[in-house]
C-alpha cells in the first residue's frame, strides 16, 4: 500500500512538472502537437523507468560508504556514474526507437538525444539517492514520476493545439503564454495535496 | 623611455584585442537580445525551482556561471581532440566534474544554502544552456571567446533568476534576504508566489515584459 502511495503522490502531489520543474526545457520546446508529445513522454517513461533502478543498483553496491570494500567512500563520483548511465540508456532507447518506429524516430528528431540531458531524468536518480529509497519505492517512483510528465506534457501540448487561433497579446505568444498556463495548472495540481491513499 | 611607451603600446593593443567590440558583445549579447532563459529557452528548470528566495538564487547565479565559463574553456582547449561521435559524453563528464567540484565547495563554505539547493545543484549537470553553449559555441571557437561566452550566458541566466527571486521573495515573504521590508501591516503576502506556479507567473511576466521592449515576437 505503501508502495501505490508512493505511486499515486509521484503522480499528481510531487509531479516532476509543475512541483519542481524538471524536464522543462524539452517540455516547453516539443509540447507544440499532441503526437510529438505522447512519443516524448513515453520514451521519457521509459528511460526514467530503467535508469533510476539501474542507479539505485550503482548506489548501494558501488558508491554508499563501505559498500565495495570496508572504508572506502565513493558516493562523490555519484553525479558522474549516475549521469553515465542515464546516457547510456538513452543511446539504447534511440536505437530501439530507430528500428522499431522509424516515424517516431523522425519526429522526435534532435530530441531523443537531449533526454539525456532532460532534468527530469537525472533528478529522479538525484531524489532517489537523497531520500534513501529502497529499490522497490525506486521503481514505484520513477514509473509515477514519468507517468507524471507523460501527463503535463500531453496536457499542455492539448492546450497549445487549441489556443494556437487565440488572440493573445503578440509578445505573450508562444513561450511566455505556455509559462502562464503552466502556472495556472500548476495551481490545479495543488488540488491534490493533501490526499492520502 | 621609448621602449617603455612601446610596450605600453603593445599591452595597449593586445588589451584592445582582449576586449574588442565582437569579444564584448559576447557578454553584453546573452543578457537580453540573446538571453539564455526568455529567448534561447535553455535552463528553464533550475532557473524556477530555487527562486523562492534571493539568497539560493544568488549562490546558483555564482555556481552556474563558474561551471558554463570553465566547461566552455576546457571544451574549448580540446575541441579539436574531441570525436564527434562521442562528444556528448566528453561534454557531460567535464561537466559532471565541474558541478562536483561545485558541490563539495558549497558543502564545505555554505552548508545551509547547500542543503537547500539539494538535488539543484547536481542538476546543473543538465542545464541545457551548459551543454548547448558548448555545442553551439565552444565546439567552434577559441579558448578567450568561449570563456567570455560562457560567463555571458552564466551572468544572462544569473540576472533573470535574481529578477525572479525578488519579484518571489517580496511579493511571497515580505522581505528580501531574509530583511523584512513588507511588514504584514501594510501588505499581505502573497502565499501564491512562494508555490511553484508563483515562479512560472513570474517567469511569463518577464518574458513578456522583455519581449515587448525588444519587439521580439514569436510566430506560429
Amino acid at each position: 500500500m505503501d508502495l501505490f502511495n508512493l505511486f499515486i503522490r509521484s503522480i499528481f502531489i510531487d509531479n516532476m512538472i509543475f512541483a519542481y520543474f524538471l524536464g522543462m526545457c524539452s517540455y516547453l520546446a516539443v509540447s507544440k502537437n499532441v503526437k510529438t508529445a505522447v512519443g516524448l513522454g513515453a520514451a521519457v517513461i521509459f528511460v526514467l523507468v530503467i535508469t533510476a533502478p539501474l542507479n539505485w543498483v550503482i548506489k548501494t553496491y558501488i558508491l554508499d560508504a563501505d559498500a565495495l570494500i570496508q572504508g572506502l567512500d565513493l558516493s562523490f563520483l555519484a553525479y558522474i556514474m549516475y549521469i553515465a548511465v542515464i546516457a547510456s540508456a538513452v543511446q539504447l532507447v534511440e536505437m530501439i526507437v530507430e528500428k522499431v518506429s522509424p516515424a517516431l524516430y523522425g519526429a522526435l528528431g534532435i530530441f531523443l538525444p537531449l533526454i539525456a540531458v532532460n532534468c527530469s531524468i537525472l533528478g529522479g536518480s538525484l531524489f532517489m539517492a537523497q531520500r534513501e529509497y529502497g529499490i522497490g519505492e525506486t521503481f514505484a517512483f520513477s514509473l509515477g514520476s514519468g507517468i507524471g510528465w507523460f501527463l503535463a506534457i500531453v496536457a499542455i501540448a492539448a492546450i497549445r493545439e487549441k489556443i494556437q487561433y487565440s488572440d493573445i497579446p503578440k509578445p505573450l505568444k508562444g513561450l511566455g503564454i505556455t509559462f502562464i498556463i503552466t502556472g495556472l495548472m500548476g495551481i490545479a495540481f495543488m488540488s491534490f495535496s493533501g490526499i492520502k491513499l | 623611455m621609448s621602449t617603455a611607451t612601446a610596450e605600453q603600446q603593445v599591452e595597449k593593443k593586445k588589451g584592445e584585442a582582449l576586449f574588442s567590440k565582437k569579444n564584448l558583445r559576447l557578454i553584453s549579447d546573452p543578457l537580453n537580445e540573446n538571453n539564455p532563459i526568455t529567448v534561447q529557452v535553455l535552463g528553464i528548470c533550475s532557473a524556477l525551482a530555487v527562486t523562492a528566495q534571493v539568497k539560493p538564487a544568488f549562490v546558483m547565479s555564482l555556481a552556474v556561471i563558474f561551471v558554463t565559463a570553465a566547461s566552455n574553456v576546457l571544451i574549448s582547449m580540446m575541441r579539436n581532440a574531441i570525436p564527434s561521435r562521442i562528444r556528448i559524453i566528453v561534454q557531460l563528464t567535464i561537466v559532471a566534474t565541474m558541478v562536483i567540484l561545485v558541490d563539495l565547495f558549497l558543502k564545505a563554505y555554505v552548508y545551509d544554502v547547500s542543503k537547500q539547493l539539494s538535488v539543484f545543484v547536481g542538476l546543473i549537470i543538465t542545464n541545457c544552456i551548459i551543454m548547448g553553449r558548448l555545442e553551439a559555441f565552444a565546439m567552434g571557437n577559441k579558448v578567450w571567446p568561449s570563456l567570455l561566452d560562457g560567463i555571458g550566458n552564466g551572468i544572462g541566466y544569473g540576472a533573470i533568476l535574481l529578477m525572479v527571486a525578488v519579484m518571489r521573495e517580496l511579493l511571497g515573504s515580505g522581505s528580501i534576504l531574509g530583511v523584512t521590508l513588507l511588514p504584514e501591516s501594510i501588505y499581505v503576502n502573497n502565499n501564491l508566489m512562494v508555490v511553484p506556479a508563483g515562479a512560472l507567473f513570474a517567469v511569463g511576466l518577464i518574458i513578456w515584459a522583455q519581449r515587448a521592449h525588444n519587439k521580439y515576437y514569436e510566430t506560429e
